[in-house]
C-alpha cells in the first residue's frame, strides 16, 4: 500500500478522536455534577491520547520532519476528515451524551475490527483504545437510559437530541476511496459492514431508554470528504489559535 | 450534658490532639472544631472547583497535543481533589448541596487567586509554578492535621500538586528557552501572578483572626507570614534560573537573615478581591451557578431513574 494512502487512512481515523476530544474539552468545569465533569474530562483525555498515537505513527511515515502537532494544528478545514457528528456543539448535556453514544457504539465496533488489521501499529493502538472505548460506551449508554427514562423533562430533552443528531449517523458508514484501498490491502476496516450491528445496538438502547427511534432517513453527507458543518470553523479557530498566532515555536 | 462534663470532654479532646492522635468523624468534638473544619475544608474544596475554570479556559487553545493532554489531566485532578474534600467535609454532617449553596450565595469563600484572569498560555505555566507552589507550602503541613479525613485527603492532594507545580515550571522553562516573544509572554505572566500569589498566604499575622486556634488544632503549623517568606525564598532563585524578573524592586537576598526581603503587599487590592470586586469574581461565580442550575434537570433525571430501577428490583423480588 502506498505510504500516502496509509497516511490519509490514519488521519481519517484519528481526526474523529481529535475533534470529539476537543469538543469535550470545552465542558471541563461546567458539568451538572463533579462526577460527570471528571468522567467527561477523562474521555476527552483518552481521545486526545489516541489521537497522539495515530498522528505520531502518521508523522513517522513522512520524510519531511512533520510532527503530531503539525498534523493536529496546521491543516485547513477541508483537510480534516472527521465525521460531522463529532463536531456538533455541546448544546446541552443531552446532546453531549447522545453525540457520545452515537459515536461510541460506532467507535467500539470499528476498533474491534481494527484489531484484525494487518498493520501492527494500528493493531497496537486499537488494543489499547478498545479498553478505553468500552468504558466510554458504558458511560454514554447509561446516561442515555437515565435521561430517557428519568423525568418528563429529561425525556423530552434527550429525545430532541436523538432526533437532531440522528441525521449525522449515516455519515459514519460512508466509504471513501482511501478507505476502500486500505480495506483491499487488509489494513482498513470495511465500515459499511458495521452498519447493521450499529443500528441494532443503537435501537435496543434507545428502546430500553423509552425513547423513540427516529423514522426519517434524511442523512447529512460530508465530513470524511472534508466538507464540514458551520460549527467546524469556530472549533478550529480555538484549536489552532496558538499555533497560528505564534508559528514555528516549541511549547 | 452539664458544662462540667463538656469541659472534661474538651480537655480530653485537646489532650488527644496534643498527643498527635487523629480525630475521626464519629468521635466527639467541640462544636467550634466542627464548624471551623467545615469552613476550612469546604473553602478548600470550593477553591479546587473554581480553580478548574481559569485553567479550563485554555484546554481548547493549548498549543500542542502534549500540553492539551497534560492540562486536561491537571484540571481533572483538581475536580478529583474537590471530590475528596467535599467527601471529607460531608463526614462532619453537612451535605454537598448545602456546601454548594454556601458557595453560590457568596457565604463561603474560595481562594481569591482564581478571581484573576488567564490571558495567555504562559498563565498556565505561572499558575502551576506560583499558585500550585504556594498551595503546596500551605498544604503540606495539613497532611499532619488533627482531623483524620482531611489529613488523608491532603496526602494525595499534595502529591498531585507537586506534580502540577513541576509541570508549570516546565512550561515556564520552555517559554524562557524559546523565542523573545515567548520569553516576554512568560515575563508578563510573572508580572501579573506574582503579587496575587503572595496574597494566597492570607493577611499578615497581625491581621489574621484564626491563627491561634488553628495552630492548636494543627490546622496550621506556621503563621501566614512565615509561609509567605518560605515561598519567596523558594521562588526567587527559580525565577533567576528562568532568567525573568520578579516585579518587586525591593526584592533582595538579605545575608544577615538568610532570607529574601521583599516590598509591601497591596492589601487594599487583597481585601477588594476577597470582598467580591476582583477582575473575575462575578464570572467565576456565575459559571459555577450556571453549571449547577443548568444541570438540575440532569441530576433530577438521575435520581428519578435510580428510584425507578430500585422499584423494579423490589417488585421483582416480591
Amino acid at each position: 500500500m502506498k505510504q500516502d494512502t496509509l497516511y490519509q487512512y490514519i488521519l481519517g481515523i484519528a481526526d474523529n478522536s481529535l475533534i470529539l476530544g476537543q469538543r469535550l474539552g470545552e465542558l471541563c468545569g461546567h458539568g451538572p455534577t463533579l462526577e460527570t465533569d471528571i468522567a467527561i474530562t477523562n474521555i476527552s483525555l483518552d481521545l486526545i491520547g489516541q489521537t497522539r498515537s495515530y498522528y505520531q505513527y502518521a508523522a513517522g511515515l513522512c520524510d519531511d520532519g512533520r510532527t503530531e502537532d503539525d498534523i493536529a494544528f496546521l491543516r485547513k478545514e477541508r483537510e480534516y476528515r472527521n465525521v460531522l457528528l463529532v463536531e456538533q456543539p455541546n448544546t446541552h448535556f443531552g446532546y453531549v451524551m447522545v453525540r457520545q453514544f452515537f459515536f461510541d457504539v460506532f467507535h467500539l465496533l470499528f476498533l474491534k475490527e481494527l484489531q484484525q488489521s494487518s498493520d501492527e501499529t494500528l493493531v497496537a493502538i486499537a488494543n489499547k483504545a478498545v479498553k478505553e472505548v468500552t468504558y466510554h460506551q458504558r458511560f454514554s449508554s447509561d446516561w442515555v437510559k437515565r435521561l430517557g427514562d428519568g423525568t418528563k423533562e429529561s425525556h423530552e430533552k434527550i429525545q430532541e437530541a436523538v432526533d437532531d443528531l440522528w441525521r449525522y449517523t449515516e455519515g459514519l458508514f460512508y466509504v471513501t476511496e482511501v478507505e476502500s484501498a486500505a480495506v483491499k490491502d487488509g489494513i482498513g476496516v470495511a465500515v459499511s459492514s458495521l452498519k447493521d450491528a450499529y443500528y441494532e445496538h443503537i435501537k435496543s438502547v434507545l428502546t430500553e431508554a423509552t425513547l423513540s427511534v427516529p423514522e426519517h432517513s434524511f442523512f447529512q453527507k460530508g465530513g470524511k470528504d472534508g466538507i464540514h458543518t458551520e460549527h467546524m470553523g469556530y472549533l478550529l479557530s480555538d484549536l489552532q489559535y496558538m499555533q497560528r498566532t505564534f508559528p514555528n515555536m516549541n511549547w | 450534658m452539664s458544662d462540667t462534663e463538656v469541659k472534661n470532654l474538651e480537655e480530653l479532646f485537646e489532650a488527644r490532639i496534643a498527643r498527635d492522635e487523629k480525630i475521626e468523624p464519629k468521635d466527639w468534638m467541640p462544636e467550634k472544631y466542627r464548624k471551623t473544619h467545615i469552613r476550612q475544608i469546604s473553602q478548600h474544596a470550593h477553591s479546587e472547583i473554581v480553580g478548574m475554570l481559569p485553567e479550563g479556559n485554555w484546554i481548547t487553545r493549548a498549543p500542542s497535543l502534549r500540553r492539551k493532554a497534560a492540562l486536561l489531566a491537571k484540571v481533572q485532578d483538581e475536580a478529583g481533589h474537590g471530590l475528596y474534600l467535599y467527601a471529607a467535609c460531608e463526614t462532619l454532617g453537612i451535605s454537598r448541596e448545602e456546601l454548594y449553596e454556601q458557595l453560590h450565595s457568596g457565604k463561603a469563600k474560595y481562594s481569591s487567586i482564581f478571581n484573576y484572569p488567564t490571558l495567555t498560555w504562559a498563565d498556565m505555566g505561572a499558575i502551576g509554578w506560583l499558585v500550585d507552589g504556594a498551595a503546596i507550602i500551605n498544604q503540606v503541613p495539613l497532611c499532619n492535621t488533627s482531623f483524620g479525613p482531611y489529613a488523608r485527603a491532603m496526602v494525595r492532594v499534595c502529591k498531585e500538586e507537586s506534580f502540577h507545580q513541576r509541570q508549570g515550571y516546565e512550561i515556564m522553562l520552555t517559554l524562557c528557552n524559546g523565542t523573545d516573544e515567548q520569553k516576554a509572554m512568560a515575563q508578563d505572566a510573572l508580572n501579573r501572578w506574582w503579587w496575587p500569589s503572595l496574597m494566597m498566604f492570607g493577611p499578615t499575622d497581625a491581621e489574621s483572626t484564626h491563627t491561634e486556634q488553628s495552630m492548636k488544632w494543627k490546622l496550621k503549623r506556621k503563621t501566614n507570614d512565615e509561609l509567605r517568606q518560605q515561598f519567596v525564598d523558594q521562588t526567587a532563585p527559580q525565577a533567576d534560573i528562568l532568567g525573568i524578573s520578579i516585579p518587586d524592586p525591593e526584592l533582595k537576598f538579605n545575608e544577615e537573615t538568610g532570607h529574601y526581603d521583599f516590598g509591601p503587599i497591596d492589601w487594599d487590592e487583597f481585601w477588594q478581591v476577597v470582598k467580591g470586586h476582583g477582575p473575575c469574581n462575578k464570572e467565576r461565580l456565575k459559571a459555577r451557578v450556571d453549571a449547577w442550575e443548568g444541570g438540575a434537570w440532569v441530576r433530577d433525571a438521575a435520581m428519578a431513574y435510580a428510584e425507578k430501577q430500585e422499584n423494579k428490583k423490589v417488585a421483582k423480588a416480591s
